[in-house]
């Protein structure tokens, strides 16, 4: 006994060198660690294990948007689709300014109204995100806010985050949510990031946008990420304004520590 | 500073025109994402050899007259000018962009002669010759240039290949980052550095960080640096209020705006280079600064002047020149498929900021990665780690299981650098060499093989359990 994951005779090894000391590290950390050896390579079936992590992210960025299915999760709802100016993934990928506009031929879709908010359910980077959770989030936000003037659901095919101020200053909504499918990690490819925008206005920075990032079941659960966005809204009218001056003073303990992800703010 | 000059190449009866410099720069660029973005990419293939085949004709020298971005608006044109070493440089003069091509793969300019010319090329003209080579000539030039730097352990020797450690976690807790560290330690990665990318960027948290990793350095008698890469504003800070710090971390860019938009001036980066030599924690050299760069950093703040990514990229290298860094990191496919699109042009980057950094004398590693909507894969970090292996560069990241669970995109892990460490035959850094077999990690054939009952494995096993929340 050595590592627990020495070379057997024949080249295999073992994959999971339990209940020796190094395995024993893994309790403290979701890191891939104490994964063997195979020789100087990595065990077979951790080799494999990543694959099915990166392919399920790959999945999630590759994925078809279905604004269908959304629409049907949300009866008694009016969703309109629009798309960005983006023809495809690979332009969407490469020039990420062609999803922060609509195209052209889709402003008729949108009509001018009295609208407090305006919820946007966008694709973004992981179609997946939206398709498995924004009916739901947006469900239960908007059972938190009775008393708001919404406009209808629009539902945005390869969009980037500041495509939600087009479609809001189109609309002529006082405020903006988009929820968009966060760039997938191999941990999670469904993770849901949510944009408070108020009175949106063209070239606006991330400093002016609020961000609930990591909403899934395992990362910010959609019940209590409905009820921060719903805080985040209500003070956003009361103050009128978002972004850095919209101070986030949710009660901290009812969030995860793990719900920080701070790339999905940035890199959008 | 002279007039900009405009260029042109005529081929088979077209004449193909470039309004100045940078123009012809950007033209020259084998393809990427990040210069079609910004507008500046060659319009078709020919274009671009068109490009390449003026600036072989291009004298060196019209580097030293010409700026990509103006002397007098920009503090890195500056720097690169003002301290332009003309002595280095005369064994060049005469040679055009073409001609450094080909002395470059000479037997002439062998490794004491690179050393020697390295403060007499500018960020430019490493740029240029660049844009005129193929991956092989990147790698065989590369490989003849020896970096070598020191602080704890002496990194760049030849046949050696050092790893950083990079265990970070998703909420700084110490016992989780204790459990990626070792287990990187028991796969004989850390002689580079341990450095952790906090995920809060506060002062105490990089305090508390720095105490950790300093005790366990000292209580297992470890060869090795740590760095906790937070913004230099806040590592200043910690050094003044008493901190561990073994090496000043920032990332840098290539042009002033660019800089600002990190939050840094030249001045400040003195002022750190200065705070952290003043404490001489150093044992065996007194390289105090680490450097992080990446394609593409420029253009997404909006601050790359119309010069491409490439040339940009290397004028990072000369705002790190003067610092005499430990480790400058090219942070080569993180940034994402809008400036490298896929496999191909994140390895073309890779073996580029190479050979750029080492050939203006910087040791550079490279973090081989990739994000998840960038068309690439662990195969194509696979070709890209090996060709850097054979290139000579000084270390590559160790993250565990490749999958960083804090900045959510995939490196190279552990593993890796065991399989390019034993193909290629590179061993650790030679303090930690010896450091991995006093700890029976490394065997008597120098193989990584811990031994982990009753040596010094077990007792390194023992620390996460002892890290504590505080």
């Amino acid at each position: 006994m050595t590592d627990g994951t020495e070379d057997k005779p024949d080249g295999a090894v073992a994959a999971d060198p339990g209940g020796n000391p190094w395995s024993a590290l893994r309790r403290h950390t979701a890191a891939r660690i104490a994964l063997g050896r195979s020789g100087d390579g990595l065990p077979t079936r951790h080799l494999l294990d990543f694959q099915l992590a990166h392919a399920r992210a790959r999945d999630a960025v590759h994925l078809a948007f279905e604004p269908e299915a959304i629409a049907a999760a949300l009866p008694g709802h009016v969703c309109v689709t629009v798309r960005s100016r983006a023809r495809d993934r690979a332009a969407y990928l490469q020039y990420p300014d062609l999803g922060r506009k609509l195209d052209p031929e889709d402003l008729p879709l949108l009509r001018r109204g009295e609208h407090d908010v305006v919820f946007v359910l966008a694709d973004g980077l992981s179609a997946r995100a939206v398709h498995d959770h924004a009916a739901a989030l947006l469900t239960a936000t908007l059972g938190l806010l009775p008393d708001w003037r919404v406009a209808p659901v629009v539902l945005a095919r390869q969009a980037r985050v500041a495509l939600g101020d087009d479609i809001a200053m189109t609309l002529g909504a006082a405020a903006v949510v988009m929820l968009i499918g966060e760039r997938p990690g191999l941990s999670a490819a469904d993770s849901l990031g949510a944009y408070l925008t108020f009175r949106p206005r063209p070239n606006l920075q991330n400093a002016d946008r609020n961000c609930v990032s990591n909403i899934r079941p395992d990362g910010l659960a959609i019940p209590l990420a409905a009820r921060k966005l719903a805080f985040l809204l209500t003070e956003a009218r009361r103050l009128k304004l978002s972004g850095v001056g919209l101070k986030d003073d949710f009660p901290a303990e009812l969030l995860e520590p793990a719900a920080v992800a701070l790339e999905a703010t940035r890199r959008d | 500073m002279g007039p900009a000059m405009a260029y042109h190449q005529d081929i088979g009866g077209t004449r193909h025109r470039f309004a100045d410099l940078k123009d012809l720069l950007a033209k020259a660029s084998p393809a990427r994402s990040g210069d079609h973005l910004a507008g500046v990419a060659a319009e078709s293939a020919e274009q671009r050899v068109a490009a390449r085949l003026a600036l072989a004709d291009l004298p060196l020298a019209t580097f030293l007259t010409e700026a990509v971005v103006p002397y007098e608006s920009d503090d890195v044109t500056r720097l690169i000018i003002d301290t332009h070493d003309a002595a280095a440089f005369r064994r060049i003069a005469p040679l055009t962009v073409g001609g450094f091509r080909d002395w470059l793969l000479s037997d002439e300019a062998d490794t004491e002669t690179l050393r020697a010319l390295a403060p007499g090329v500018t960020p430019e003209m490493a740029a240029a010759v660049s844009k005129l080579m193929r991956n092989q000539d990147l790698i065989a030039v590369a490989r003849k240039i020896r970096v070598v730097t020191a602080f704890r352990t002496t990194i760049g020797l030849p046949g050696r290949l050092a790893i950083r450690v990079q265990p970070n976690h998703p909420y700084d807790d110490a016992k989780g980052i204790a459990a990626s560290m070792l287990d990187g330690m028991l796969y004989g990665c850390g002689d580079a550095v341990v450095g952790i990318n906090p995920a809060s960027d506060n002062i105490p948290t990089t305090m508390r960080l720095l105490d950790m990793l300093d005790e366990f350095r000292v209580r297992h008698d470890i060869p090795m640096q740590s760095c906790i890469l937070a913004h230099v504003t806040n590592t200043l800070e910690a050094i003044r209020r008493g901190a561990p710090v073994d090496l000043a971390f920032q990332s840098i860019a290539g042009t002033q705006a660019a800089n600002e938009s990190f939050g840094i001036t030249l001045d400040l980066l003195a002022e750190a280079h200065a705070a952290t030599l003043a404490l001489k924690r150093g044992t065996v050299g007194d390289n105090v600064m680490y450097f992080e760069t990446g394609q593409g950093s420029a253009l997404s703040a909006d601050a790359h002047h119309g010069v491409d990514q490439q040339t940009v990229e290397c004028r990072a290298y000369a705002v790190a020149r003067p610092f005499k860094p430990l480790l400058v990191n090219t942070v080569v496919g993180f940034i994402g498929p809008e400036y490298l699109y896929d496999g191909k042009q994140i390895l073309r980057a890779g073996l580029e900021d190479h050979f750029c950094g080492k050939l203006l004398g910087l040791p550079m590693g490279v973090d081989v990665c990739h994000t998840n909507h960038a068309e690439a894969d662990q195969d194509d970090m696979d070709n890209l780690l090996t060709l850097l292996g054979v290139a000579g560069v000084n270390f590559v990241m160790g993250v565990p299981g490749a999958d960083d669970i804090m900045l959510n995109y995939q490196s190279t892990s552990y593993h890796d650098a065991l399989y390019v460490r034993s193909v290629l035959g590179l061993r650790p850094a030679p303090e930690f060499e010896e450091w991995l077999i006093r700890m029976s990690i490394l065997d008597g054939a120098g193989r990584v093989r811990p031994a982990l009952a009753g040596s010094g494995a077990s007792a390194l096993l023992g620390h996460a359990e002892a890290a504590r929340h505080d």
